[in-house]
């Protein structure tokens, strides 16, 4: 095994005994990086000389015994956190030179916690998509199958982790956009509760349900990741003051006796026969560990995509506002006037699909159609959010499939904005209620495509989804398959 | 179901231009999606309160206190045209 390949907690006890350098972990990073992003792109920016230095820099800390959890250890940030003196892009043109004057929480979280950044990762634009096909930098591709989108909107942060082009690294999640790629690039990926992770520097999307998470090659670096992610900011106004527990105690336990719910919404007509069988194989391997699996239903799960999509456009057109060849990034020349300039601007910096978003959110937030669809919109989120809260009564966690299909092809949905838009059918309800989810890998395809299952669990019990999926993966023994690239 | 005219007046709300080679395609893609945002109306919500965040949040009030900022350098850097201590526009106003 290449140093690139290992996990956080398998690179720590090679850094405390003294087996390896942080130096040399970046440096295999690096090698890895030269072979395959050429064919995957999973950055839109590498910063290798800032993270030799901060390697280096590692190096001296732990000559001193000064070993932080994630000192010399590489890791990718989406595009969507702002870092200081480090153009940010969010995916979009119209940000193509935008340099942050300040870092984002989890940037400096990160940092203190002596982490080595080793680029920022490929995105779809501002978060719109379910592919990373809408990036202005040209689309990710799936290193299971190089024909194949890697999901979205963070699919460089979950390529980069599968093709281990870094070690772990963090996500954005509006409706799905970790979960997914992480599902379909065969990785662990966390959506925390909404204010758990502090949003500060994140560019925002859909305020009500951004969230930032991390992507792992296993559940127990998914532990380490949140204990250094998880806490309040002063800073962030919907940052909760909750009390974070030490979620690596958790990775290793037992969950006999634990009822897991599987709510029968999420086994319909459409799902591939493949992901349906995987899933339907971990339940049974979960069974034979003590857990009792109950039938639930949350009976407004057809109801959530609707929601989603007045919900995100609606506060998406309105955080968007601020993009207007002002304050920052692109502004289109020869314009009459203000307005004029404005309208140029916005017209040339953003792609497609952020326009129909704004358009879709414009459209529902104007005079008069407001209480047919945002308000309609919030009330069915709050019965949404009632299902769970009714179901979660009756079990520990809930289980469902992540996606309802393993990666299609790229461009097979970018002219169908709604057929793409039900990649993230499953992974969308979990936003609207505000609730943590986990994905983790349950199998192949006969043709080699990563399966994802997801946990969900009440507010602030991501310890209970580590709990859960790290039961899973330790008896699942999951053959250490790797893309061949 | 939006209109032609519809779209083009939600673009001026948006502060976009949709040019005309695009304007069909895209009022069909925008009533695909609000055709199956109509899904909706199949609930009677009366008398549901609407939920706007799924966590109990409260106004995050703080001390008034004197704390660093940007500074006016910092705050221009990114400026596609600034001038001395301003942001540079067009002409607002004929």
């Amino acid at each position: 095994m290449e140093l690139n390949q290992l996990t956080i907690h398998e690179l720590q006890e090679k850094i405390k005994n003294g087996a390896v350098s942080a130096g040399q972990i970046t440096e295999s990073v690096f090698q890895r990086i030269d072979k395959v992003e050429k064919r995957v792109h999973s950055y839109i920016r590498l910063l290798k000389d800032e993270a030799l230095a901060a390697a280096e820099k590692a190096d001296n800390d732990i000559k001193k015994g000064n070993i932080k959890p994630l000192t010399g250890i590489p890791v990718a940030l989406k595009d969507i956190v702002c870092t200081k003196g480090i153009t940010t892009t969010c995916g979009s043109h119209i940000l193509h030179n935008f340099v942050p004057p300040y870092n984002a929480t989890v940037v400096e979280r990160l940092s203190d916690a002596g982490a080595v950044f080793v680029g920022k990762a490929n995105m779809d634009e501002f978060a719109m998509g379910s592919s990373t096909e809408t990036s202005y930098f040209g689309p990710t591709y799936n290193p299971w199958d190089l024909t194949r989108i890697p999901g979205g909107s963070s699919g460089g942060s979950a390529t980069a982790v599968a093709a281990d082009e870094c070690i772990a690294s963090i996500g954005s999640d509006t409706g799905g956009s970790i979960r997914q790629p992480a599902a379909l690039c065969g990785v662990v990926g966390m959506k925390p509760t909404y204010g758990r992770v502090s949003r500060f520097g994140l560019i925002a999307f859909a305020s009500s349900l951004d969230q930032i998470g991390p992507f792992t090659k296993d559940v127990e670096d998914c532990a380490i990741m949140m204990n250094v992610l998880a806490g309040y900011d002063p800073r962030e106004s919907t940052s909760v003051q909750a009390a974070v527990p030490d979620y690596r105690q958790f990775a290793g336990r037992d969950i006999k006796g634990w009822k897991i719910g599987i709510p029968r919404e999420y086994f319909i007509e459409g799902i591939n026969p493949e992901v349906e069988a995987a899933v339907k194989k971990a339940i049974a391997l979960l069974e034979k560990q003590g857990a009792e699996c109950i039938n639930i239903s949350l009976p407004h799960t057809e109801y959530c995509l609707a929601v989603y999509y007045i919900i995100a456009p609606a506060e998406a057109s309105s955080n968007l506002a601020r993009f207007d060849g002002v304050k920052y990034g692109l502004r289109a020349a020869a314009a009459r006037d203000l307005l004029d300039m404005y309208k140029k601007t916005r017209t040339q910096g953003f792609g497609n699909e952020v326009k129909r978003r704004i358009m879709i959110g414009t459209y529902a937030l104007s005079a008069g159609y407001y209480d047919a669809y945002y308000k309609k919109a919030s009330q069915v989120r709050a019965l949404i959010k009632r299902d769970f809260d009714e179901a979660l009564k009756k079990c520990d966690v809930i289980l469902t499939p992540t996606t309802p299909t393993p990666a299609f092809k790229i461009g097979e949905k970018t002219d169908n904005p709604l057929q793409m838009y039900l990649s993230d059918l499953f992974t969308i309800s979990t936003n609207l209620a505000g609730i943590p989810g986990i994905s983790v890998p349950c199998g192949f395809t006969a043709g080699g495509l990563p399966i994802g299952m997801q946990f969900l669990a009440g507010h602030f019990a991501e310890d209970k989804l580590i709990q859960i999926a790290s039961a899973y993966e330790r008896t699942a023994g999951m053959e250490k398959r790797r893309p061949q690239l | 179901m939006i209109s032609r005219q519809e779209v083009e007046y939600v673009a001026h709300l948006a502060r976009l231009e949709i040019d005309d080679a695009h304007k069909d395609k895209f009022t069909a893609q925008l009533n695909d999606i609000l055709l199956y945002i109509d899904k909706l109306n199949e609930l009677d919500t009366k008398g549901i309160e609407p939920l706007s965040h799924a966590i109990a949040v409260t106004n995050a009030f703080r001390e008034d206190g004197v704390l660093d900022s940007l500074g006016t350098a910092e705050a221009l850097a990114n400026a596609p045209d600034a001038r001395g201590e301003f942001f540079r526009v067009p002409k607002v106003i004929e």
